[in-house]
């Protein structure tokens, strides 16, 4: 078991605890590119999806992880920055730019939404994002000279510096470009995490009285926090575009929104892994699902509703049984393994909680 | 006329969903907890109804039925917070919105098993004919749900402020902890609320089936209900009843008048105005808390 005698604030915040992890992460990083040689186009493709729920993930995280504002109105911000960026690009703008711009504008219009959202608290900010969500749909529909309505748009071919890339044709490339934007976005909201702000962050979910208490601004921390999740979550909207090669107004329907809450509760709230393990669990469940029933029933035999059905069962019995998530479960594992043998049943049992609340009648 | 006419269906639906909004505030009043699943045991309700009335089904009399499927759906309420929602006892509101929505999704996975995705029709005595009055046509059942409506509200409303559980319940979701002082069963009191809005999302699938078609999608107009609510004020009972008669309302005169499109965006958008205005609803009761 590896211990960290902190000694300076410095050693508190430094990216990778020590070599170990650094290590752990590098062989990681290794695996994941050259992985298009090891495995063949349709699981890269499958991976490829599982990195940018991930992303989605990532931003949502931002928001109800850190800072523990629940949205149910990112699948919004998904097809804003998905369809901004494709705009863009039929403008002329070369990908490179077009892309973080769409992220950019996506942040900012969220920004602009958070504004007036933030006054809310828990219930009715996620109300209010649903709101959002539904009305996305419909405003999609009624932008049709910019935004080709029901009939949809499809996503041009990606091209840096003479480089193309396109879903079907290089399907390893695009696995790269995803690769790339996952990895700068996961040191991003690592390096915010270490930052003053990501201490406000994770303050402000805590307890907004002590927050106040210690001279945070509540309302600006909250915005903020709404502007880098909703950029992130436009970029992985930018790319489920792509991935998807057309799309229109149903693709980032509310389904999507309640998906990603889902997601990341099951990965595990307020943590990177739990992100892409939730990512994991949404890519990979609708195949499993589709093999199992036809080993079992047969195939051919179509039952509607049965993902989303089978997927909140899931998630009933994460929250009843295992609220921190698969990551919960994982660091619980694991602890158990580095203490070996002294691990305490109740080790990590929590306090009794009683809820209080604002109203007063 | 045609104003007058286009008022009267709106209040109908209005009460459909001021009832599911009922259902939404009740849980809300009592527990602090929000079921976002309120949407899909209105539906549920009204499957068990057809079940039991329905001659391809049972073939039981109306009558019989529409009480059994009302103790159903309440027992099936106080089973729920009992098995599942006693164990977030004391987490944050949005564990439970989540387990809501999972809960959501899963009911309507079991319905359309059982019932199929097909859209039915209750043989519902309430759904026969339609009568003129000064030149308005109204449904029987849409007088019936106005009615039944009206007075499940002020009867709820007298509960929670005359009698002692409904104080109990009040008293249970603005502080745990001093509840359990004053020597009330909180537990015990949250699963008889659950109960309650069960019966309530019973009685007003019952209504909604009444009115038309149901398939197991039904459920969604739980969204509806919700903007309902949010604009009637969440913990407020006549509040959600307003709530859901203002949406109800704005509905149809929305898409008689303004152009397609931007029709059914008229609710949505008038709980964003709400949101942004007036953040806890109209009939509000929340003060915010100082430092």
């Amino acid at each position: 078991m590896r211990i960290h005698f902190k000694t300076s604030y410095e050693h508190d915040i430094r990216l990778f605890p020590d070599w170990w992890s650094f290590f752990v992460y590098a062989i990681l990083i290794a695996i994941a590119v050259v992985l298009p040689w090891l495995i063949d186009d349709f699981f890269i493709g499958e991976v490829t999806n599982v990195l940018i729920w991930a992303i989605a993930g990532l931003g949502l995280m931002m928001l109800t992880g850190q800072t523990g504002q629940a949205s149910l109105g990112h699948a919004a911000f998904l097809a804003l920055g998905c369809y901004s960026c494709i705009i863009f690009m039929e403008q002329g703008l070369p990908f490179l730019i077009a892309f973080p711009a769409a992220g950019v504008l996506t942040g900012v219009i969220g920004t602009i939404i958070a504004i007036p959202a933030i006054r809310l608290h828990g219930i009715y900010l996620a109300i209010a994002t649903m709101a959002i969500s539904i009305l996305a749909d419909d405003i999609i529909v009624l932008m049709e000279p910019i935004t080709n309505g029901v009939s949809g748009k499809f996503a041009p071919v990606i091209n840096i510096f003479g480089i193309e890339i396109e879903r079907w044709t290089t399907p390893d490339r695009f696995y790269w470009l995803v690769l790339a934007v996952t990895i700068i976005c996961t040191l991003i909201y690592r390096n915010i995490l270490r930052s003053p702000l990501g201490r406000a962050f994770a303050a402000v979910r805590d307890s907004e009285v002590s927050a106040m208490a210690m001279g945070i601004h509540i309302s600006r921390t909250k915005a903020i926090a709404f502007g880098f999740s909703c950029a992130i979550t436009g970029l992985a909207g930018a790319l489920m575009g792509f991935f998807a090669g057309a799309f229109n107004n149903e693709t980032f329907s509310i389904v999507i929104s309640i998906t990603l809450l889902m997601m990341i509760v099951i990965g595990g709230l307020g943590s990177i892994h739990g992100a892409f393990f939730g990512a994991v669990v949404v890519a990979f469940l609708p195949q499993f699902l589709s093999i199992a029933k036809e080993t079992v029933i047969g195939g051919g035999v179509a039952i509607p509703g049965l993902e989303t059905g089978v997927f909140g069962m899931i998630l009933i019995l994460f929250i009843l049984f295992e609220p921190m998530g698969i990551y919960g479960r994982w660091m619980k594992i694991r602890i158990w393994f580095e203490l070996f043998p002294f691990a305490r049943k109740d080790m990590f049992k929590r306090q009794k909680s009683y809820l209080k609340t604002e109203r007063l009648r | 006329m045609e104003v007058l006419q286009l008022l009267v269906s709106g209040l109908a639906n209005g009460c459909v969903y001021g009832l599911i909004a009922l259902g939404f505030v009740l849980i809300y009043k009592a527990t602090e907890q929000v079921n976002f699943a309120q949407g899909d045991f209105m539906m549920l309700g009204a499957f068990i109804t057809l079940g039991l009335t329905n001659a391809h089904y049972m073939g039981l009399p109306f009558w019989v039925a529409a009480p059994l499927a009302i103790a159903i759906m309440a027992v099936l309420g106080y089973l729920l917070d009992f098995f599942v929602l006693r164990h977030l006892f004391g987490q944050s509101q949005t564990a439970v919105v989540i387990l809501t929505i999972a809960l959501g999704f899963v009911i309507r996975f079991i319905a359309g098993l059982i019932w199929t995705h097909e859209p039915q029709t209750l043989e519902s005595p309430l759904a026969i004919g339609d009568f003129h009055v000064a030149g308005v046509v109204l449904g029987m059942a849409d007088v019936a749900v106005i009615v039944v409506t009206v007075l499940l509200t002020f009867f709820l409303f007298q509960f929670f402020q005359r009698t002692k559980l409904g104080l109990a319940m009040q008293a249970a979701s603005q502080n745990q902890m001093a509840a359990y002082f004053m020597g009330i069963p909180v537990k015990r009191v949250q699963g008889m609320i659950w109960g309650l809005s069960g019966a309530v999302a019973a009685v007003a699938g019952i209504l909604f089936a009444s009115k038309g078609a149901i398939d197991p999608n039904a459920g969604l107009l739980g969204i509806k209900a919700f903007a309902a609510a949010v604009i009637g004020g969440f913990g407020s009972l006549p509040g959600a009843l307003m709530g859901g008669l203002i949406v109800g309302v704005i509905e149809p005169f929305a898409s008689r008048y303004f152009p397609a499109g931007y029709s059914q965006i008229a609710p949505y958008a008038l709980l964003l105005f709400v949101l942004v205005f007036r953040p806890h609803g109209l009939f509000s009761q929340v003060r915010t808390k100082k430092v």
